[in-house]
């Protein structure tokens, strides 16, 4: 494994970002299986709007420097645009076909392969993202960095002296307050924190920076574990989900069709149902 | 460490046999979605004429293997240590790779919940295998590999993966448990395991216990009311919590409601909200997207309202009314008050049930 980067001036902070269609239901390719992005509104996924937010306002009590990095297709520059509009001071989107199709496993390798060549205390990942929704990424690099992971996070309190991270997460059962060395991954939640709105001088200015573009010759590392051929899942088939067999269509005179329904439910003695609990 | 198998290639991957389940605990209770996957490991396990197993991790734990092999399992495999005895992630992905690594399974199953979700994607990493998430269906193909199936974009998808184990998550609720069998028998492996303080960096320093929103919980309601987009406003959401307080059914939303901020992500369902299963859904205002109905679509009776006869959801919907959900809900509540005032054998709502937020 690597040697562990850390810095000791202020916070490096990585915050990965997806760009996402804006409409939740996507097309399909026909020939790869794979969502056609091409051509969709995109937006900067709202979980890592979050991310972005956290990044900024940790680099604003701890100082430090706030890198955001995407791996998809150009458009997805936009992303960054927006994530250098609200304040991150540094931008690098991983594009190339090589790239395209990658599931989980594959995005992190390609993430893994630029994050090893800087220096990071705290990475930020989505809780999810809202157009794939497995949350899988940030463990997955957590793993692959050999560094803690604290997803779900609620709030983050970082100790300078000692190098560690204090945060309080979700449980199943309510909120665990947990500690960590850095450099730490964590992932965020809703209630982290409530995202600013870059003005609109901020939203030009972000289009007059530079933004890094590393294609695969550049990024390096085993090209293999990129992009389709590099994912150990694929998408076989796809099918139409089974219909059940509607017992009635009530259309009409809505009185009428109220009294079949209840009456079709009584029948089935199911309107007087309480809740389990 | 295990290389990297293509399914069907390699000779390595021949040797991986067996189907995973790993049987989550907490604080000694067993949690539900381990034995829902003991059901369907079941029946993967005997399409492959392989061996279904329960990998349970823990401390003084032992009494739970007999609800596992009640449950399905042909074998438990059973880590036993202090440092077990709570949840954390790097201690409980270490000593599963070293299982892993020891016995190769060729299915390895686990729960999406909270923890789950944390564990199952590490690990992953950490075998160089896939791993897809929330899975609504298993099956096996004709050679044998696992396909993995849950919704994508309008459609449902069967996913395959081409390493071993082929890792899966579902949902607590995605699967039905099978009806215990006391009498069944099995093996259990003892597993001595070596674990050190110090493999986990994390540590836990505070837990605050926090009670249950006064929504109820949709994972066990029995009769549930759910809105959609075509509630229009928030303000006319309240017909839904009118009808259910009617009922005494249990208030859920679909993720354009959740994302609105009508209702709380705890009442989400669909692929990225809860599996629910209640006797009575009654969809109101809901499209009927692949991603909600894969969350619903178990439920006994379902009934739609809604003004679109083309919806989707009058496919899946036991009884569909089409028509405009502020003419038919007034009615339908007139219509229940009715039939409960004179009901003789119907008793009222129960006092502990959920208040209406409004
Ligand atoms: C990865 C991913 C995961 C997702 N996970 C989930 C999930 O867990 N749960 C989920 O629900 N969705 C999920 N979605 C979103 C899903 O695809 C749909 O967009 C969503 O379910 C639609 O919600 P809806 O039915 O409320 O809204 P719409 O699709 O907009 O439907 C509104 C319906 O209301 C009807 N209507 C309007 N006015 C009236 C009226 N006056 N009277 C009667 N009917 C009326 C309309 O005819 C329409 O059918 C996910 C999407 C993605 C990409
Ligand atoms: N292509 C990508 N580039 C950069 N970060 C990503 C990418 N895909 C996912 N992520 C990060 O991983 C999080 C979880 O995504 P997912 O595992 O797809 O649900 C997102 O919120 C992002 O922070």
């Amino acid at each position: 494994m690597e040697r562990k980067k850390v810095s000791s001036q202020g916070l490096k902070i990585i915050v990965c970002i997806k760009q996402v269609p804006a409409v939740p239901d996507v097309r399909i390719d026909p020939v790869t299986n794979t969502l056609i992005r091409e051509g969709v509104p995109s937006i900067l996924n709202p979980w890592d709007v979050i991310g972005v937010e956290e990044g900024i306002r940790l680099r604003e009590r701890y100082g430090g420097e706030v890198t955001v990095i995407t791996m998809g297709p150009l458009q997805a520059k936009e992303a960054v645009i927006g994530a250098l509009a609200m304040g991150a001071d540094r931008g690098i989107i991983l594009s190339d076909l090589t790239f395209a199709g990658a599931d989980t496993i594959a995005t992190a390798h390609t993430l893994l392969a630029q994050i090893k060549k800087m220096w990071y205390d705290i990475i930020i990942c989505g809780k999810l993202s809202i157009d794939s929704e497995t949350g899988h990424l940030g463990p997955h690099l957590a793993e692959l960095l050999d560094i803690p992971q604290i997803c779900y996070v609620k709030k983050v309190d970082v100790d300078m002296i000692e190098r560690k991270v204090i945060a309080q997460k979700e449980a199943d059962d309510g909120i665990e307050v947990v500690e960590a060395p850095l450099p730490v991954l964590i992932t965020t939640t809703n209630s982290l924190n409530e995202p600013r709105l870059p003005t609109l001088r901020e939203a030009v200015n972000a289009r007059r920076k530079k933004i890094e573009v590393v294609t695969a010759s550049e990024l390096g590392g085993d090209l293999s574990k990129y992009g389709l051929k590099g994912s150990p899942t694929f998408v076989d088939k796809l099918f139409r989900p089974p219909a059940r067999r509607p017992e009635m269509l009530l259309q009409g005179d809505p009185k009428e069709a109220v009294e079949i329904l209840v009456q079709a439910l009584l029948n089935r003695n199911i309107v007087n149902v309480r809740s389990r609990e | 460490m295990v290389s990297k198998t293509e399914i069907g290639g390699a000779e390595e991957s021949a040797s991986y046999k067996g189907v995973w389940v790993f049987a989550e605990q907490k604080d000694g209770n067993l949690r539900g979605v381990g034995l829902e996957l003991l059901g369907v490991g079941r029946r993967l396990a005997d399409r492959l004429g392989e061996e279904l197993v329960a990998v349970l991790l823990g401390c003084g734990i032992e009494e739970l293997a007999k609800d596992l092999v009640a449950y399905g399992a042909d074998k438990i495999i059973l880590a036993e240590h202090e440092l077990l005895g709570r949840y954390t992630t790097e201690t409980y992905m270490n000593v599963l790779a070293e299982l892993v690594y020891k016995y190769k399974p060729s299915v390895l199953l686990m729960g999406g919940t909270l923890n789950g979700r944390e564990l199952a994607p590490r690990l992953a990493a950490r075998l160089s295998t896939g791993i897809t998430a929330d899975c609504t269906d298993f099956d096996i193909d004709k050679d044998g590999h696992l396909l993995q199936i849950k919704p994508f974009s309008k459609l449902m998808a069967k996913i395959k993966c081409r390493t071993k184990p082929q890792m899966a998550t579902a949902k607590p609720n995605a699967f039905k448990r099978l009806k215990p069998d006391w009498s069944r028998k099995a093996t259990v492996i003892r597993e001595e395991v070596k674990v050190s303080p110090n493999e986990t960096r994390t540590r836990v320093i505070e837990v605050v216990k926090t009670t249950n929103s006064i929504y109820g919980n949709v994972e066990e309601a029995d009769a549930i009311v759910a809105g959609g987009r075509g509630l229009g406003s928030k303000e006319n959401f309240k017909l839904i919590h009118d009808l259910a307080d009617l009922l005494g059914a249990t208030v859920a939303g679909t993720r354009s409601v959740v994302d609105r901020g009508w209702l709380p992500a705890s009442q989400q369902v669909g692929q990225s909200g809860k599996m629910v299963t209640p006797r009575l859904y009654i969809a109101v205002g809901i499209s009927g997207a692949t991603y909600h109905t894969v969350g619903m679509q178990k439920s006994e009776v379902i009934v739609a309202i809604n003004k679109d006869v083309k919806a989707p959801i009058f496919q899946i919907a036991t009884y569909g009314i089409v028509g405009d959900l502020f003419e038919i809900l007034p009615i339908f509540m007139d219509r229940l008050k009715k039939e409960y005032q004179e009901g003789v054998d119907i008793e009222q709502p129960s006092e502990q049930k959920p208040s209406n937020p409004y």
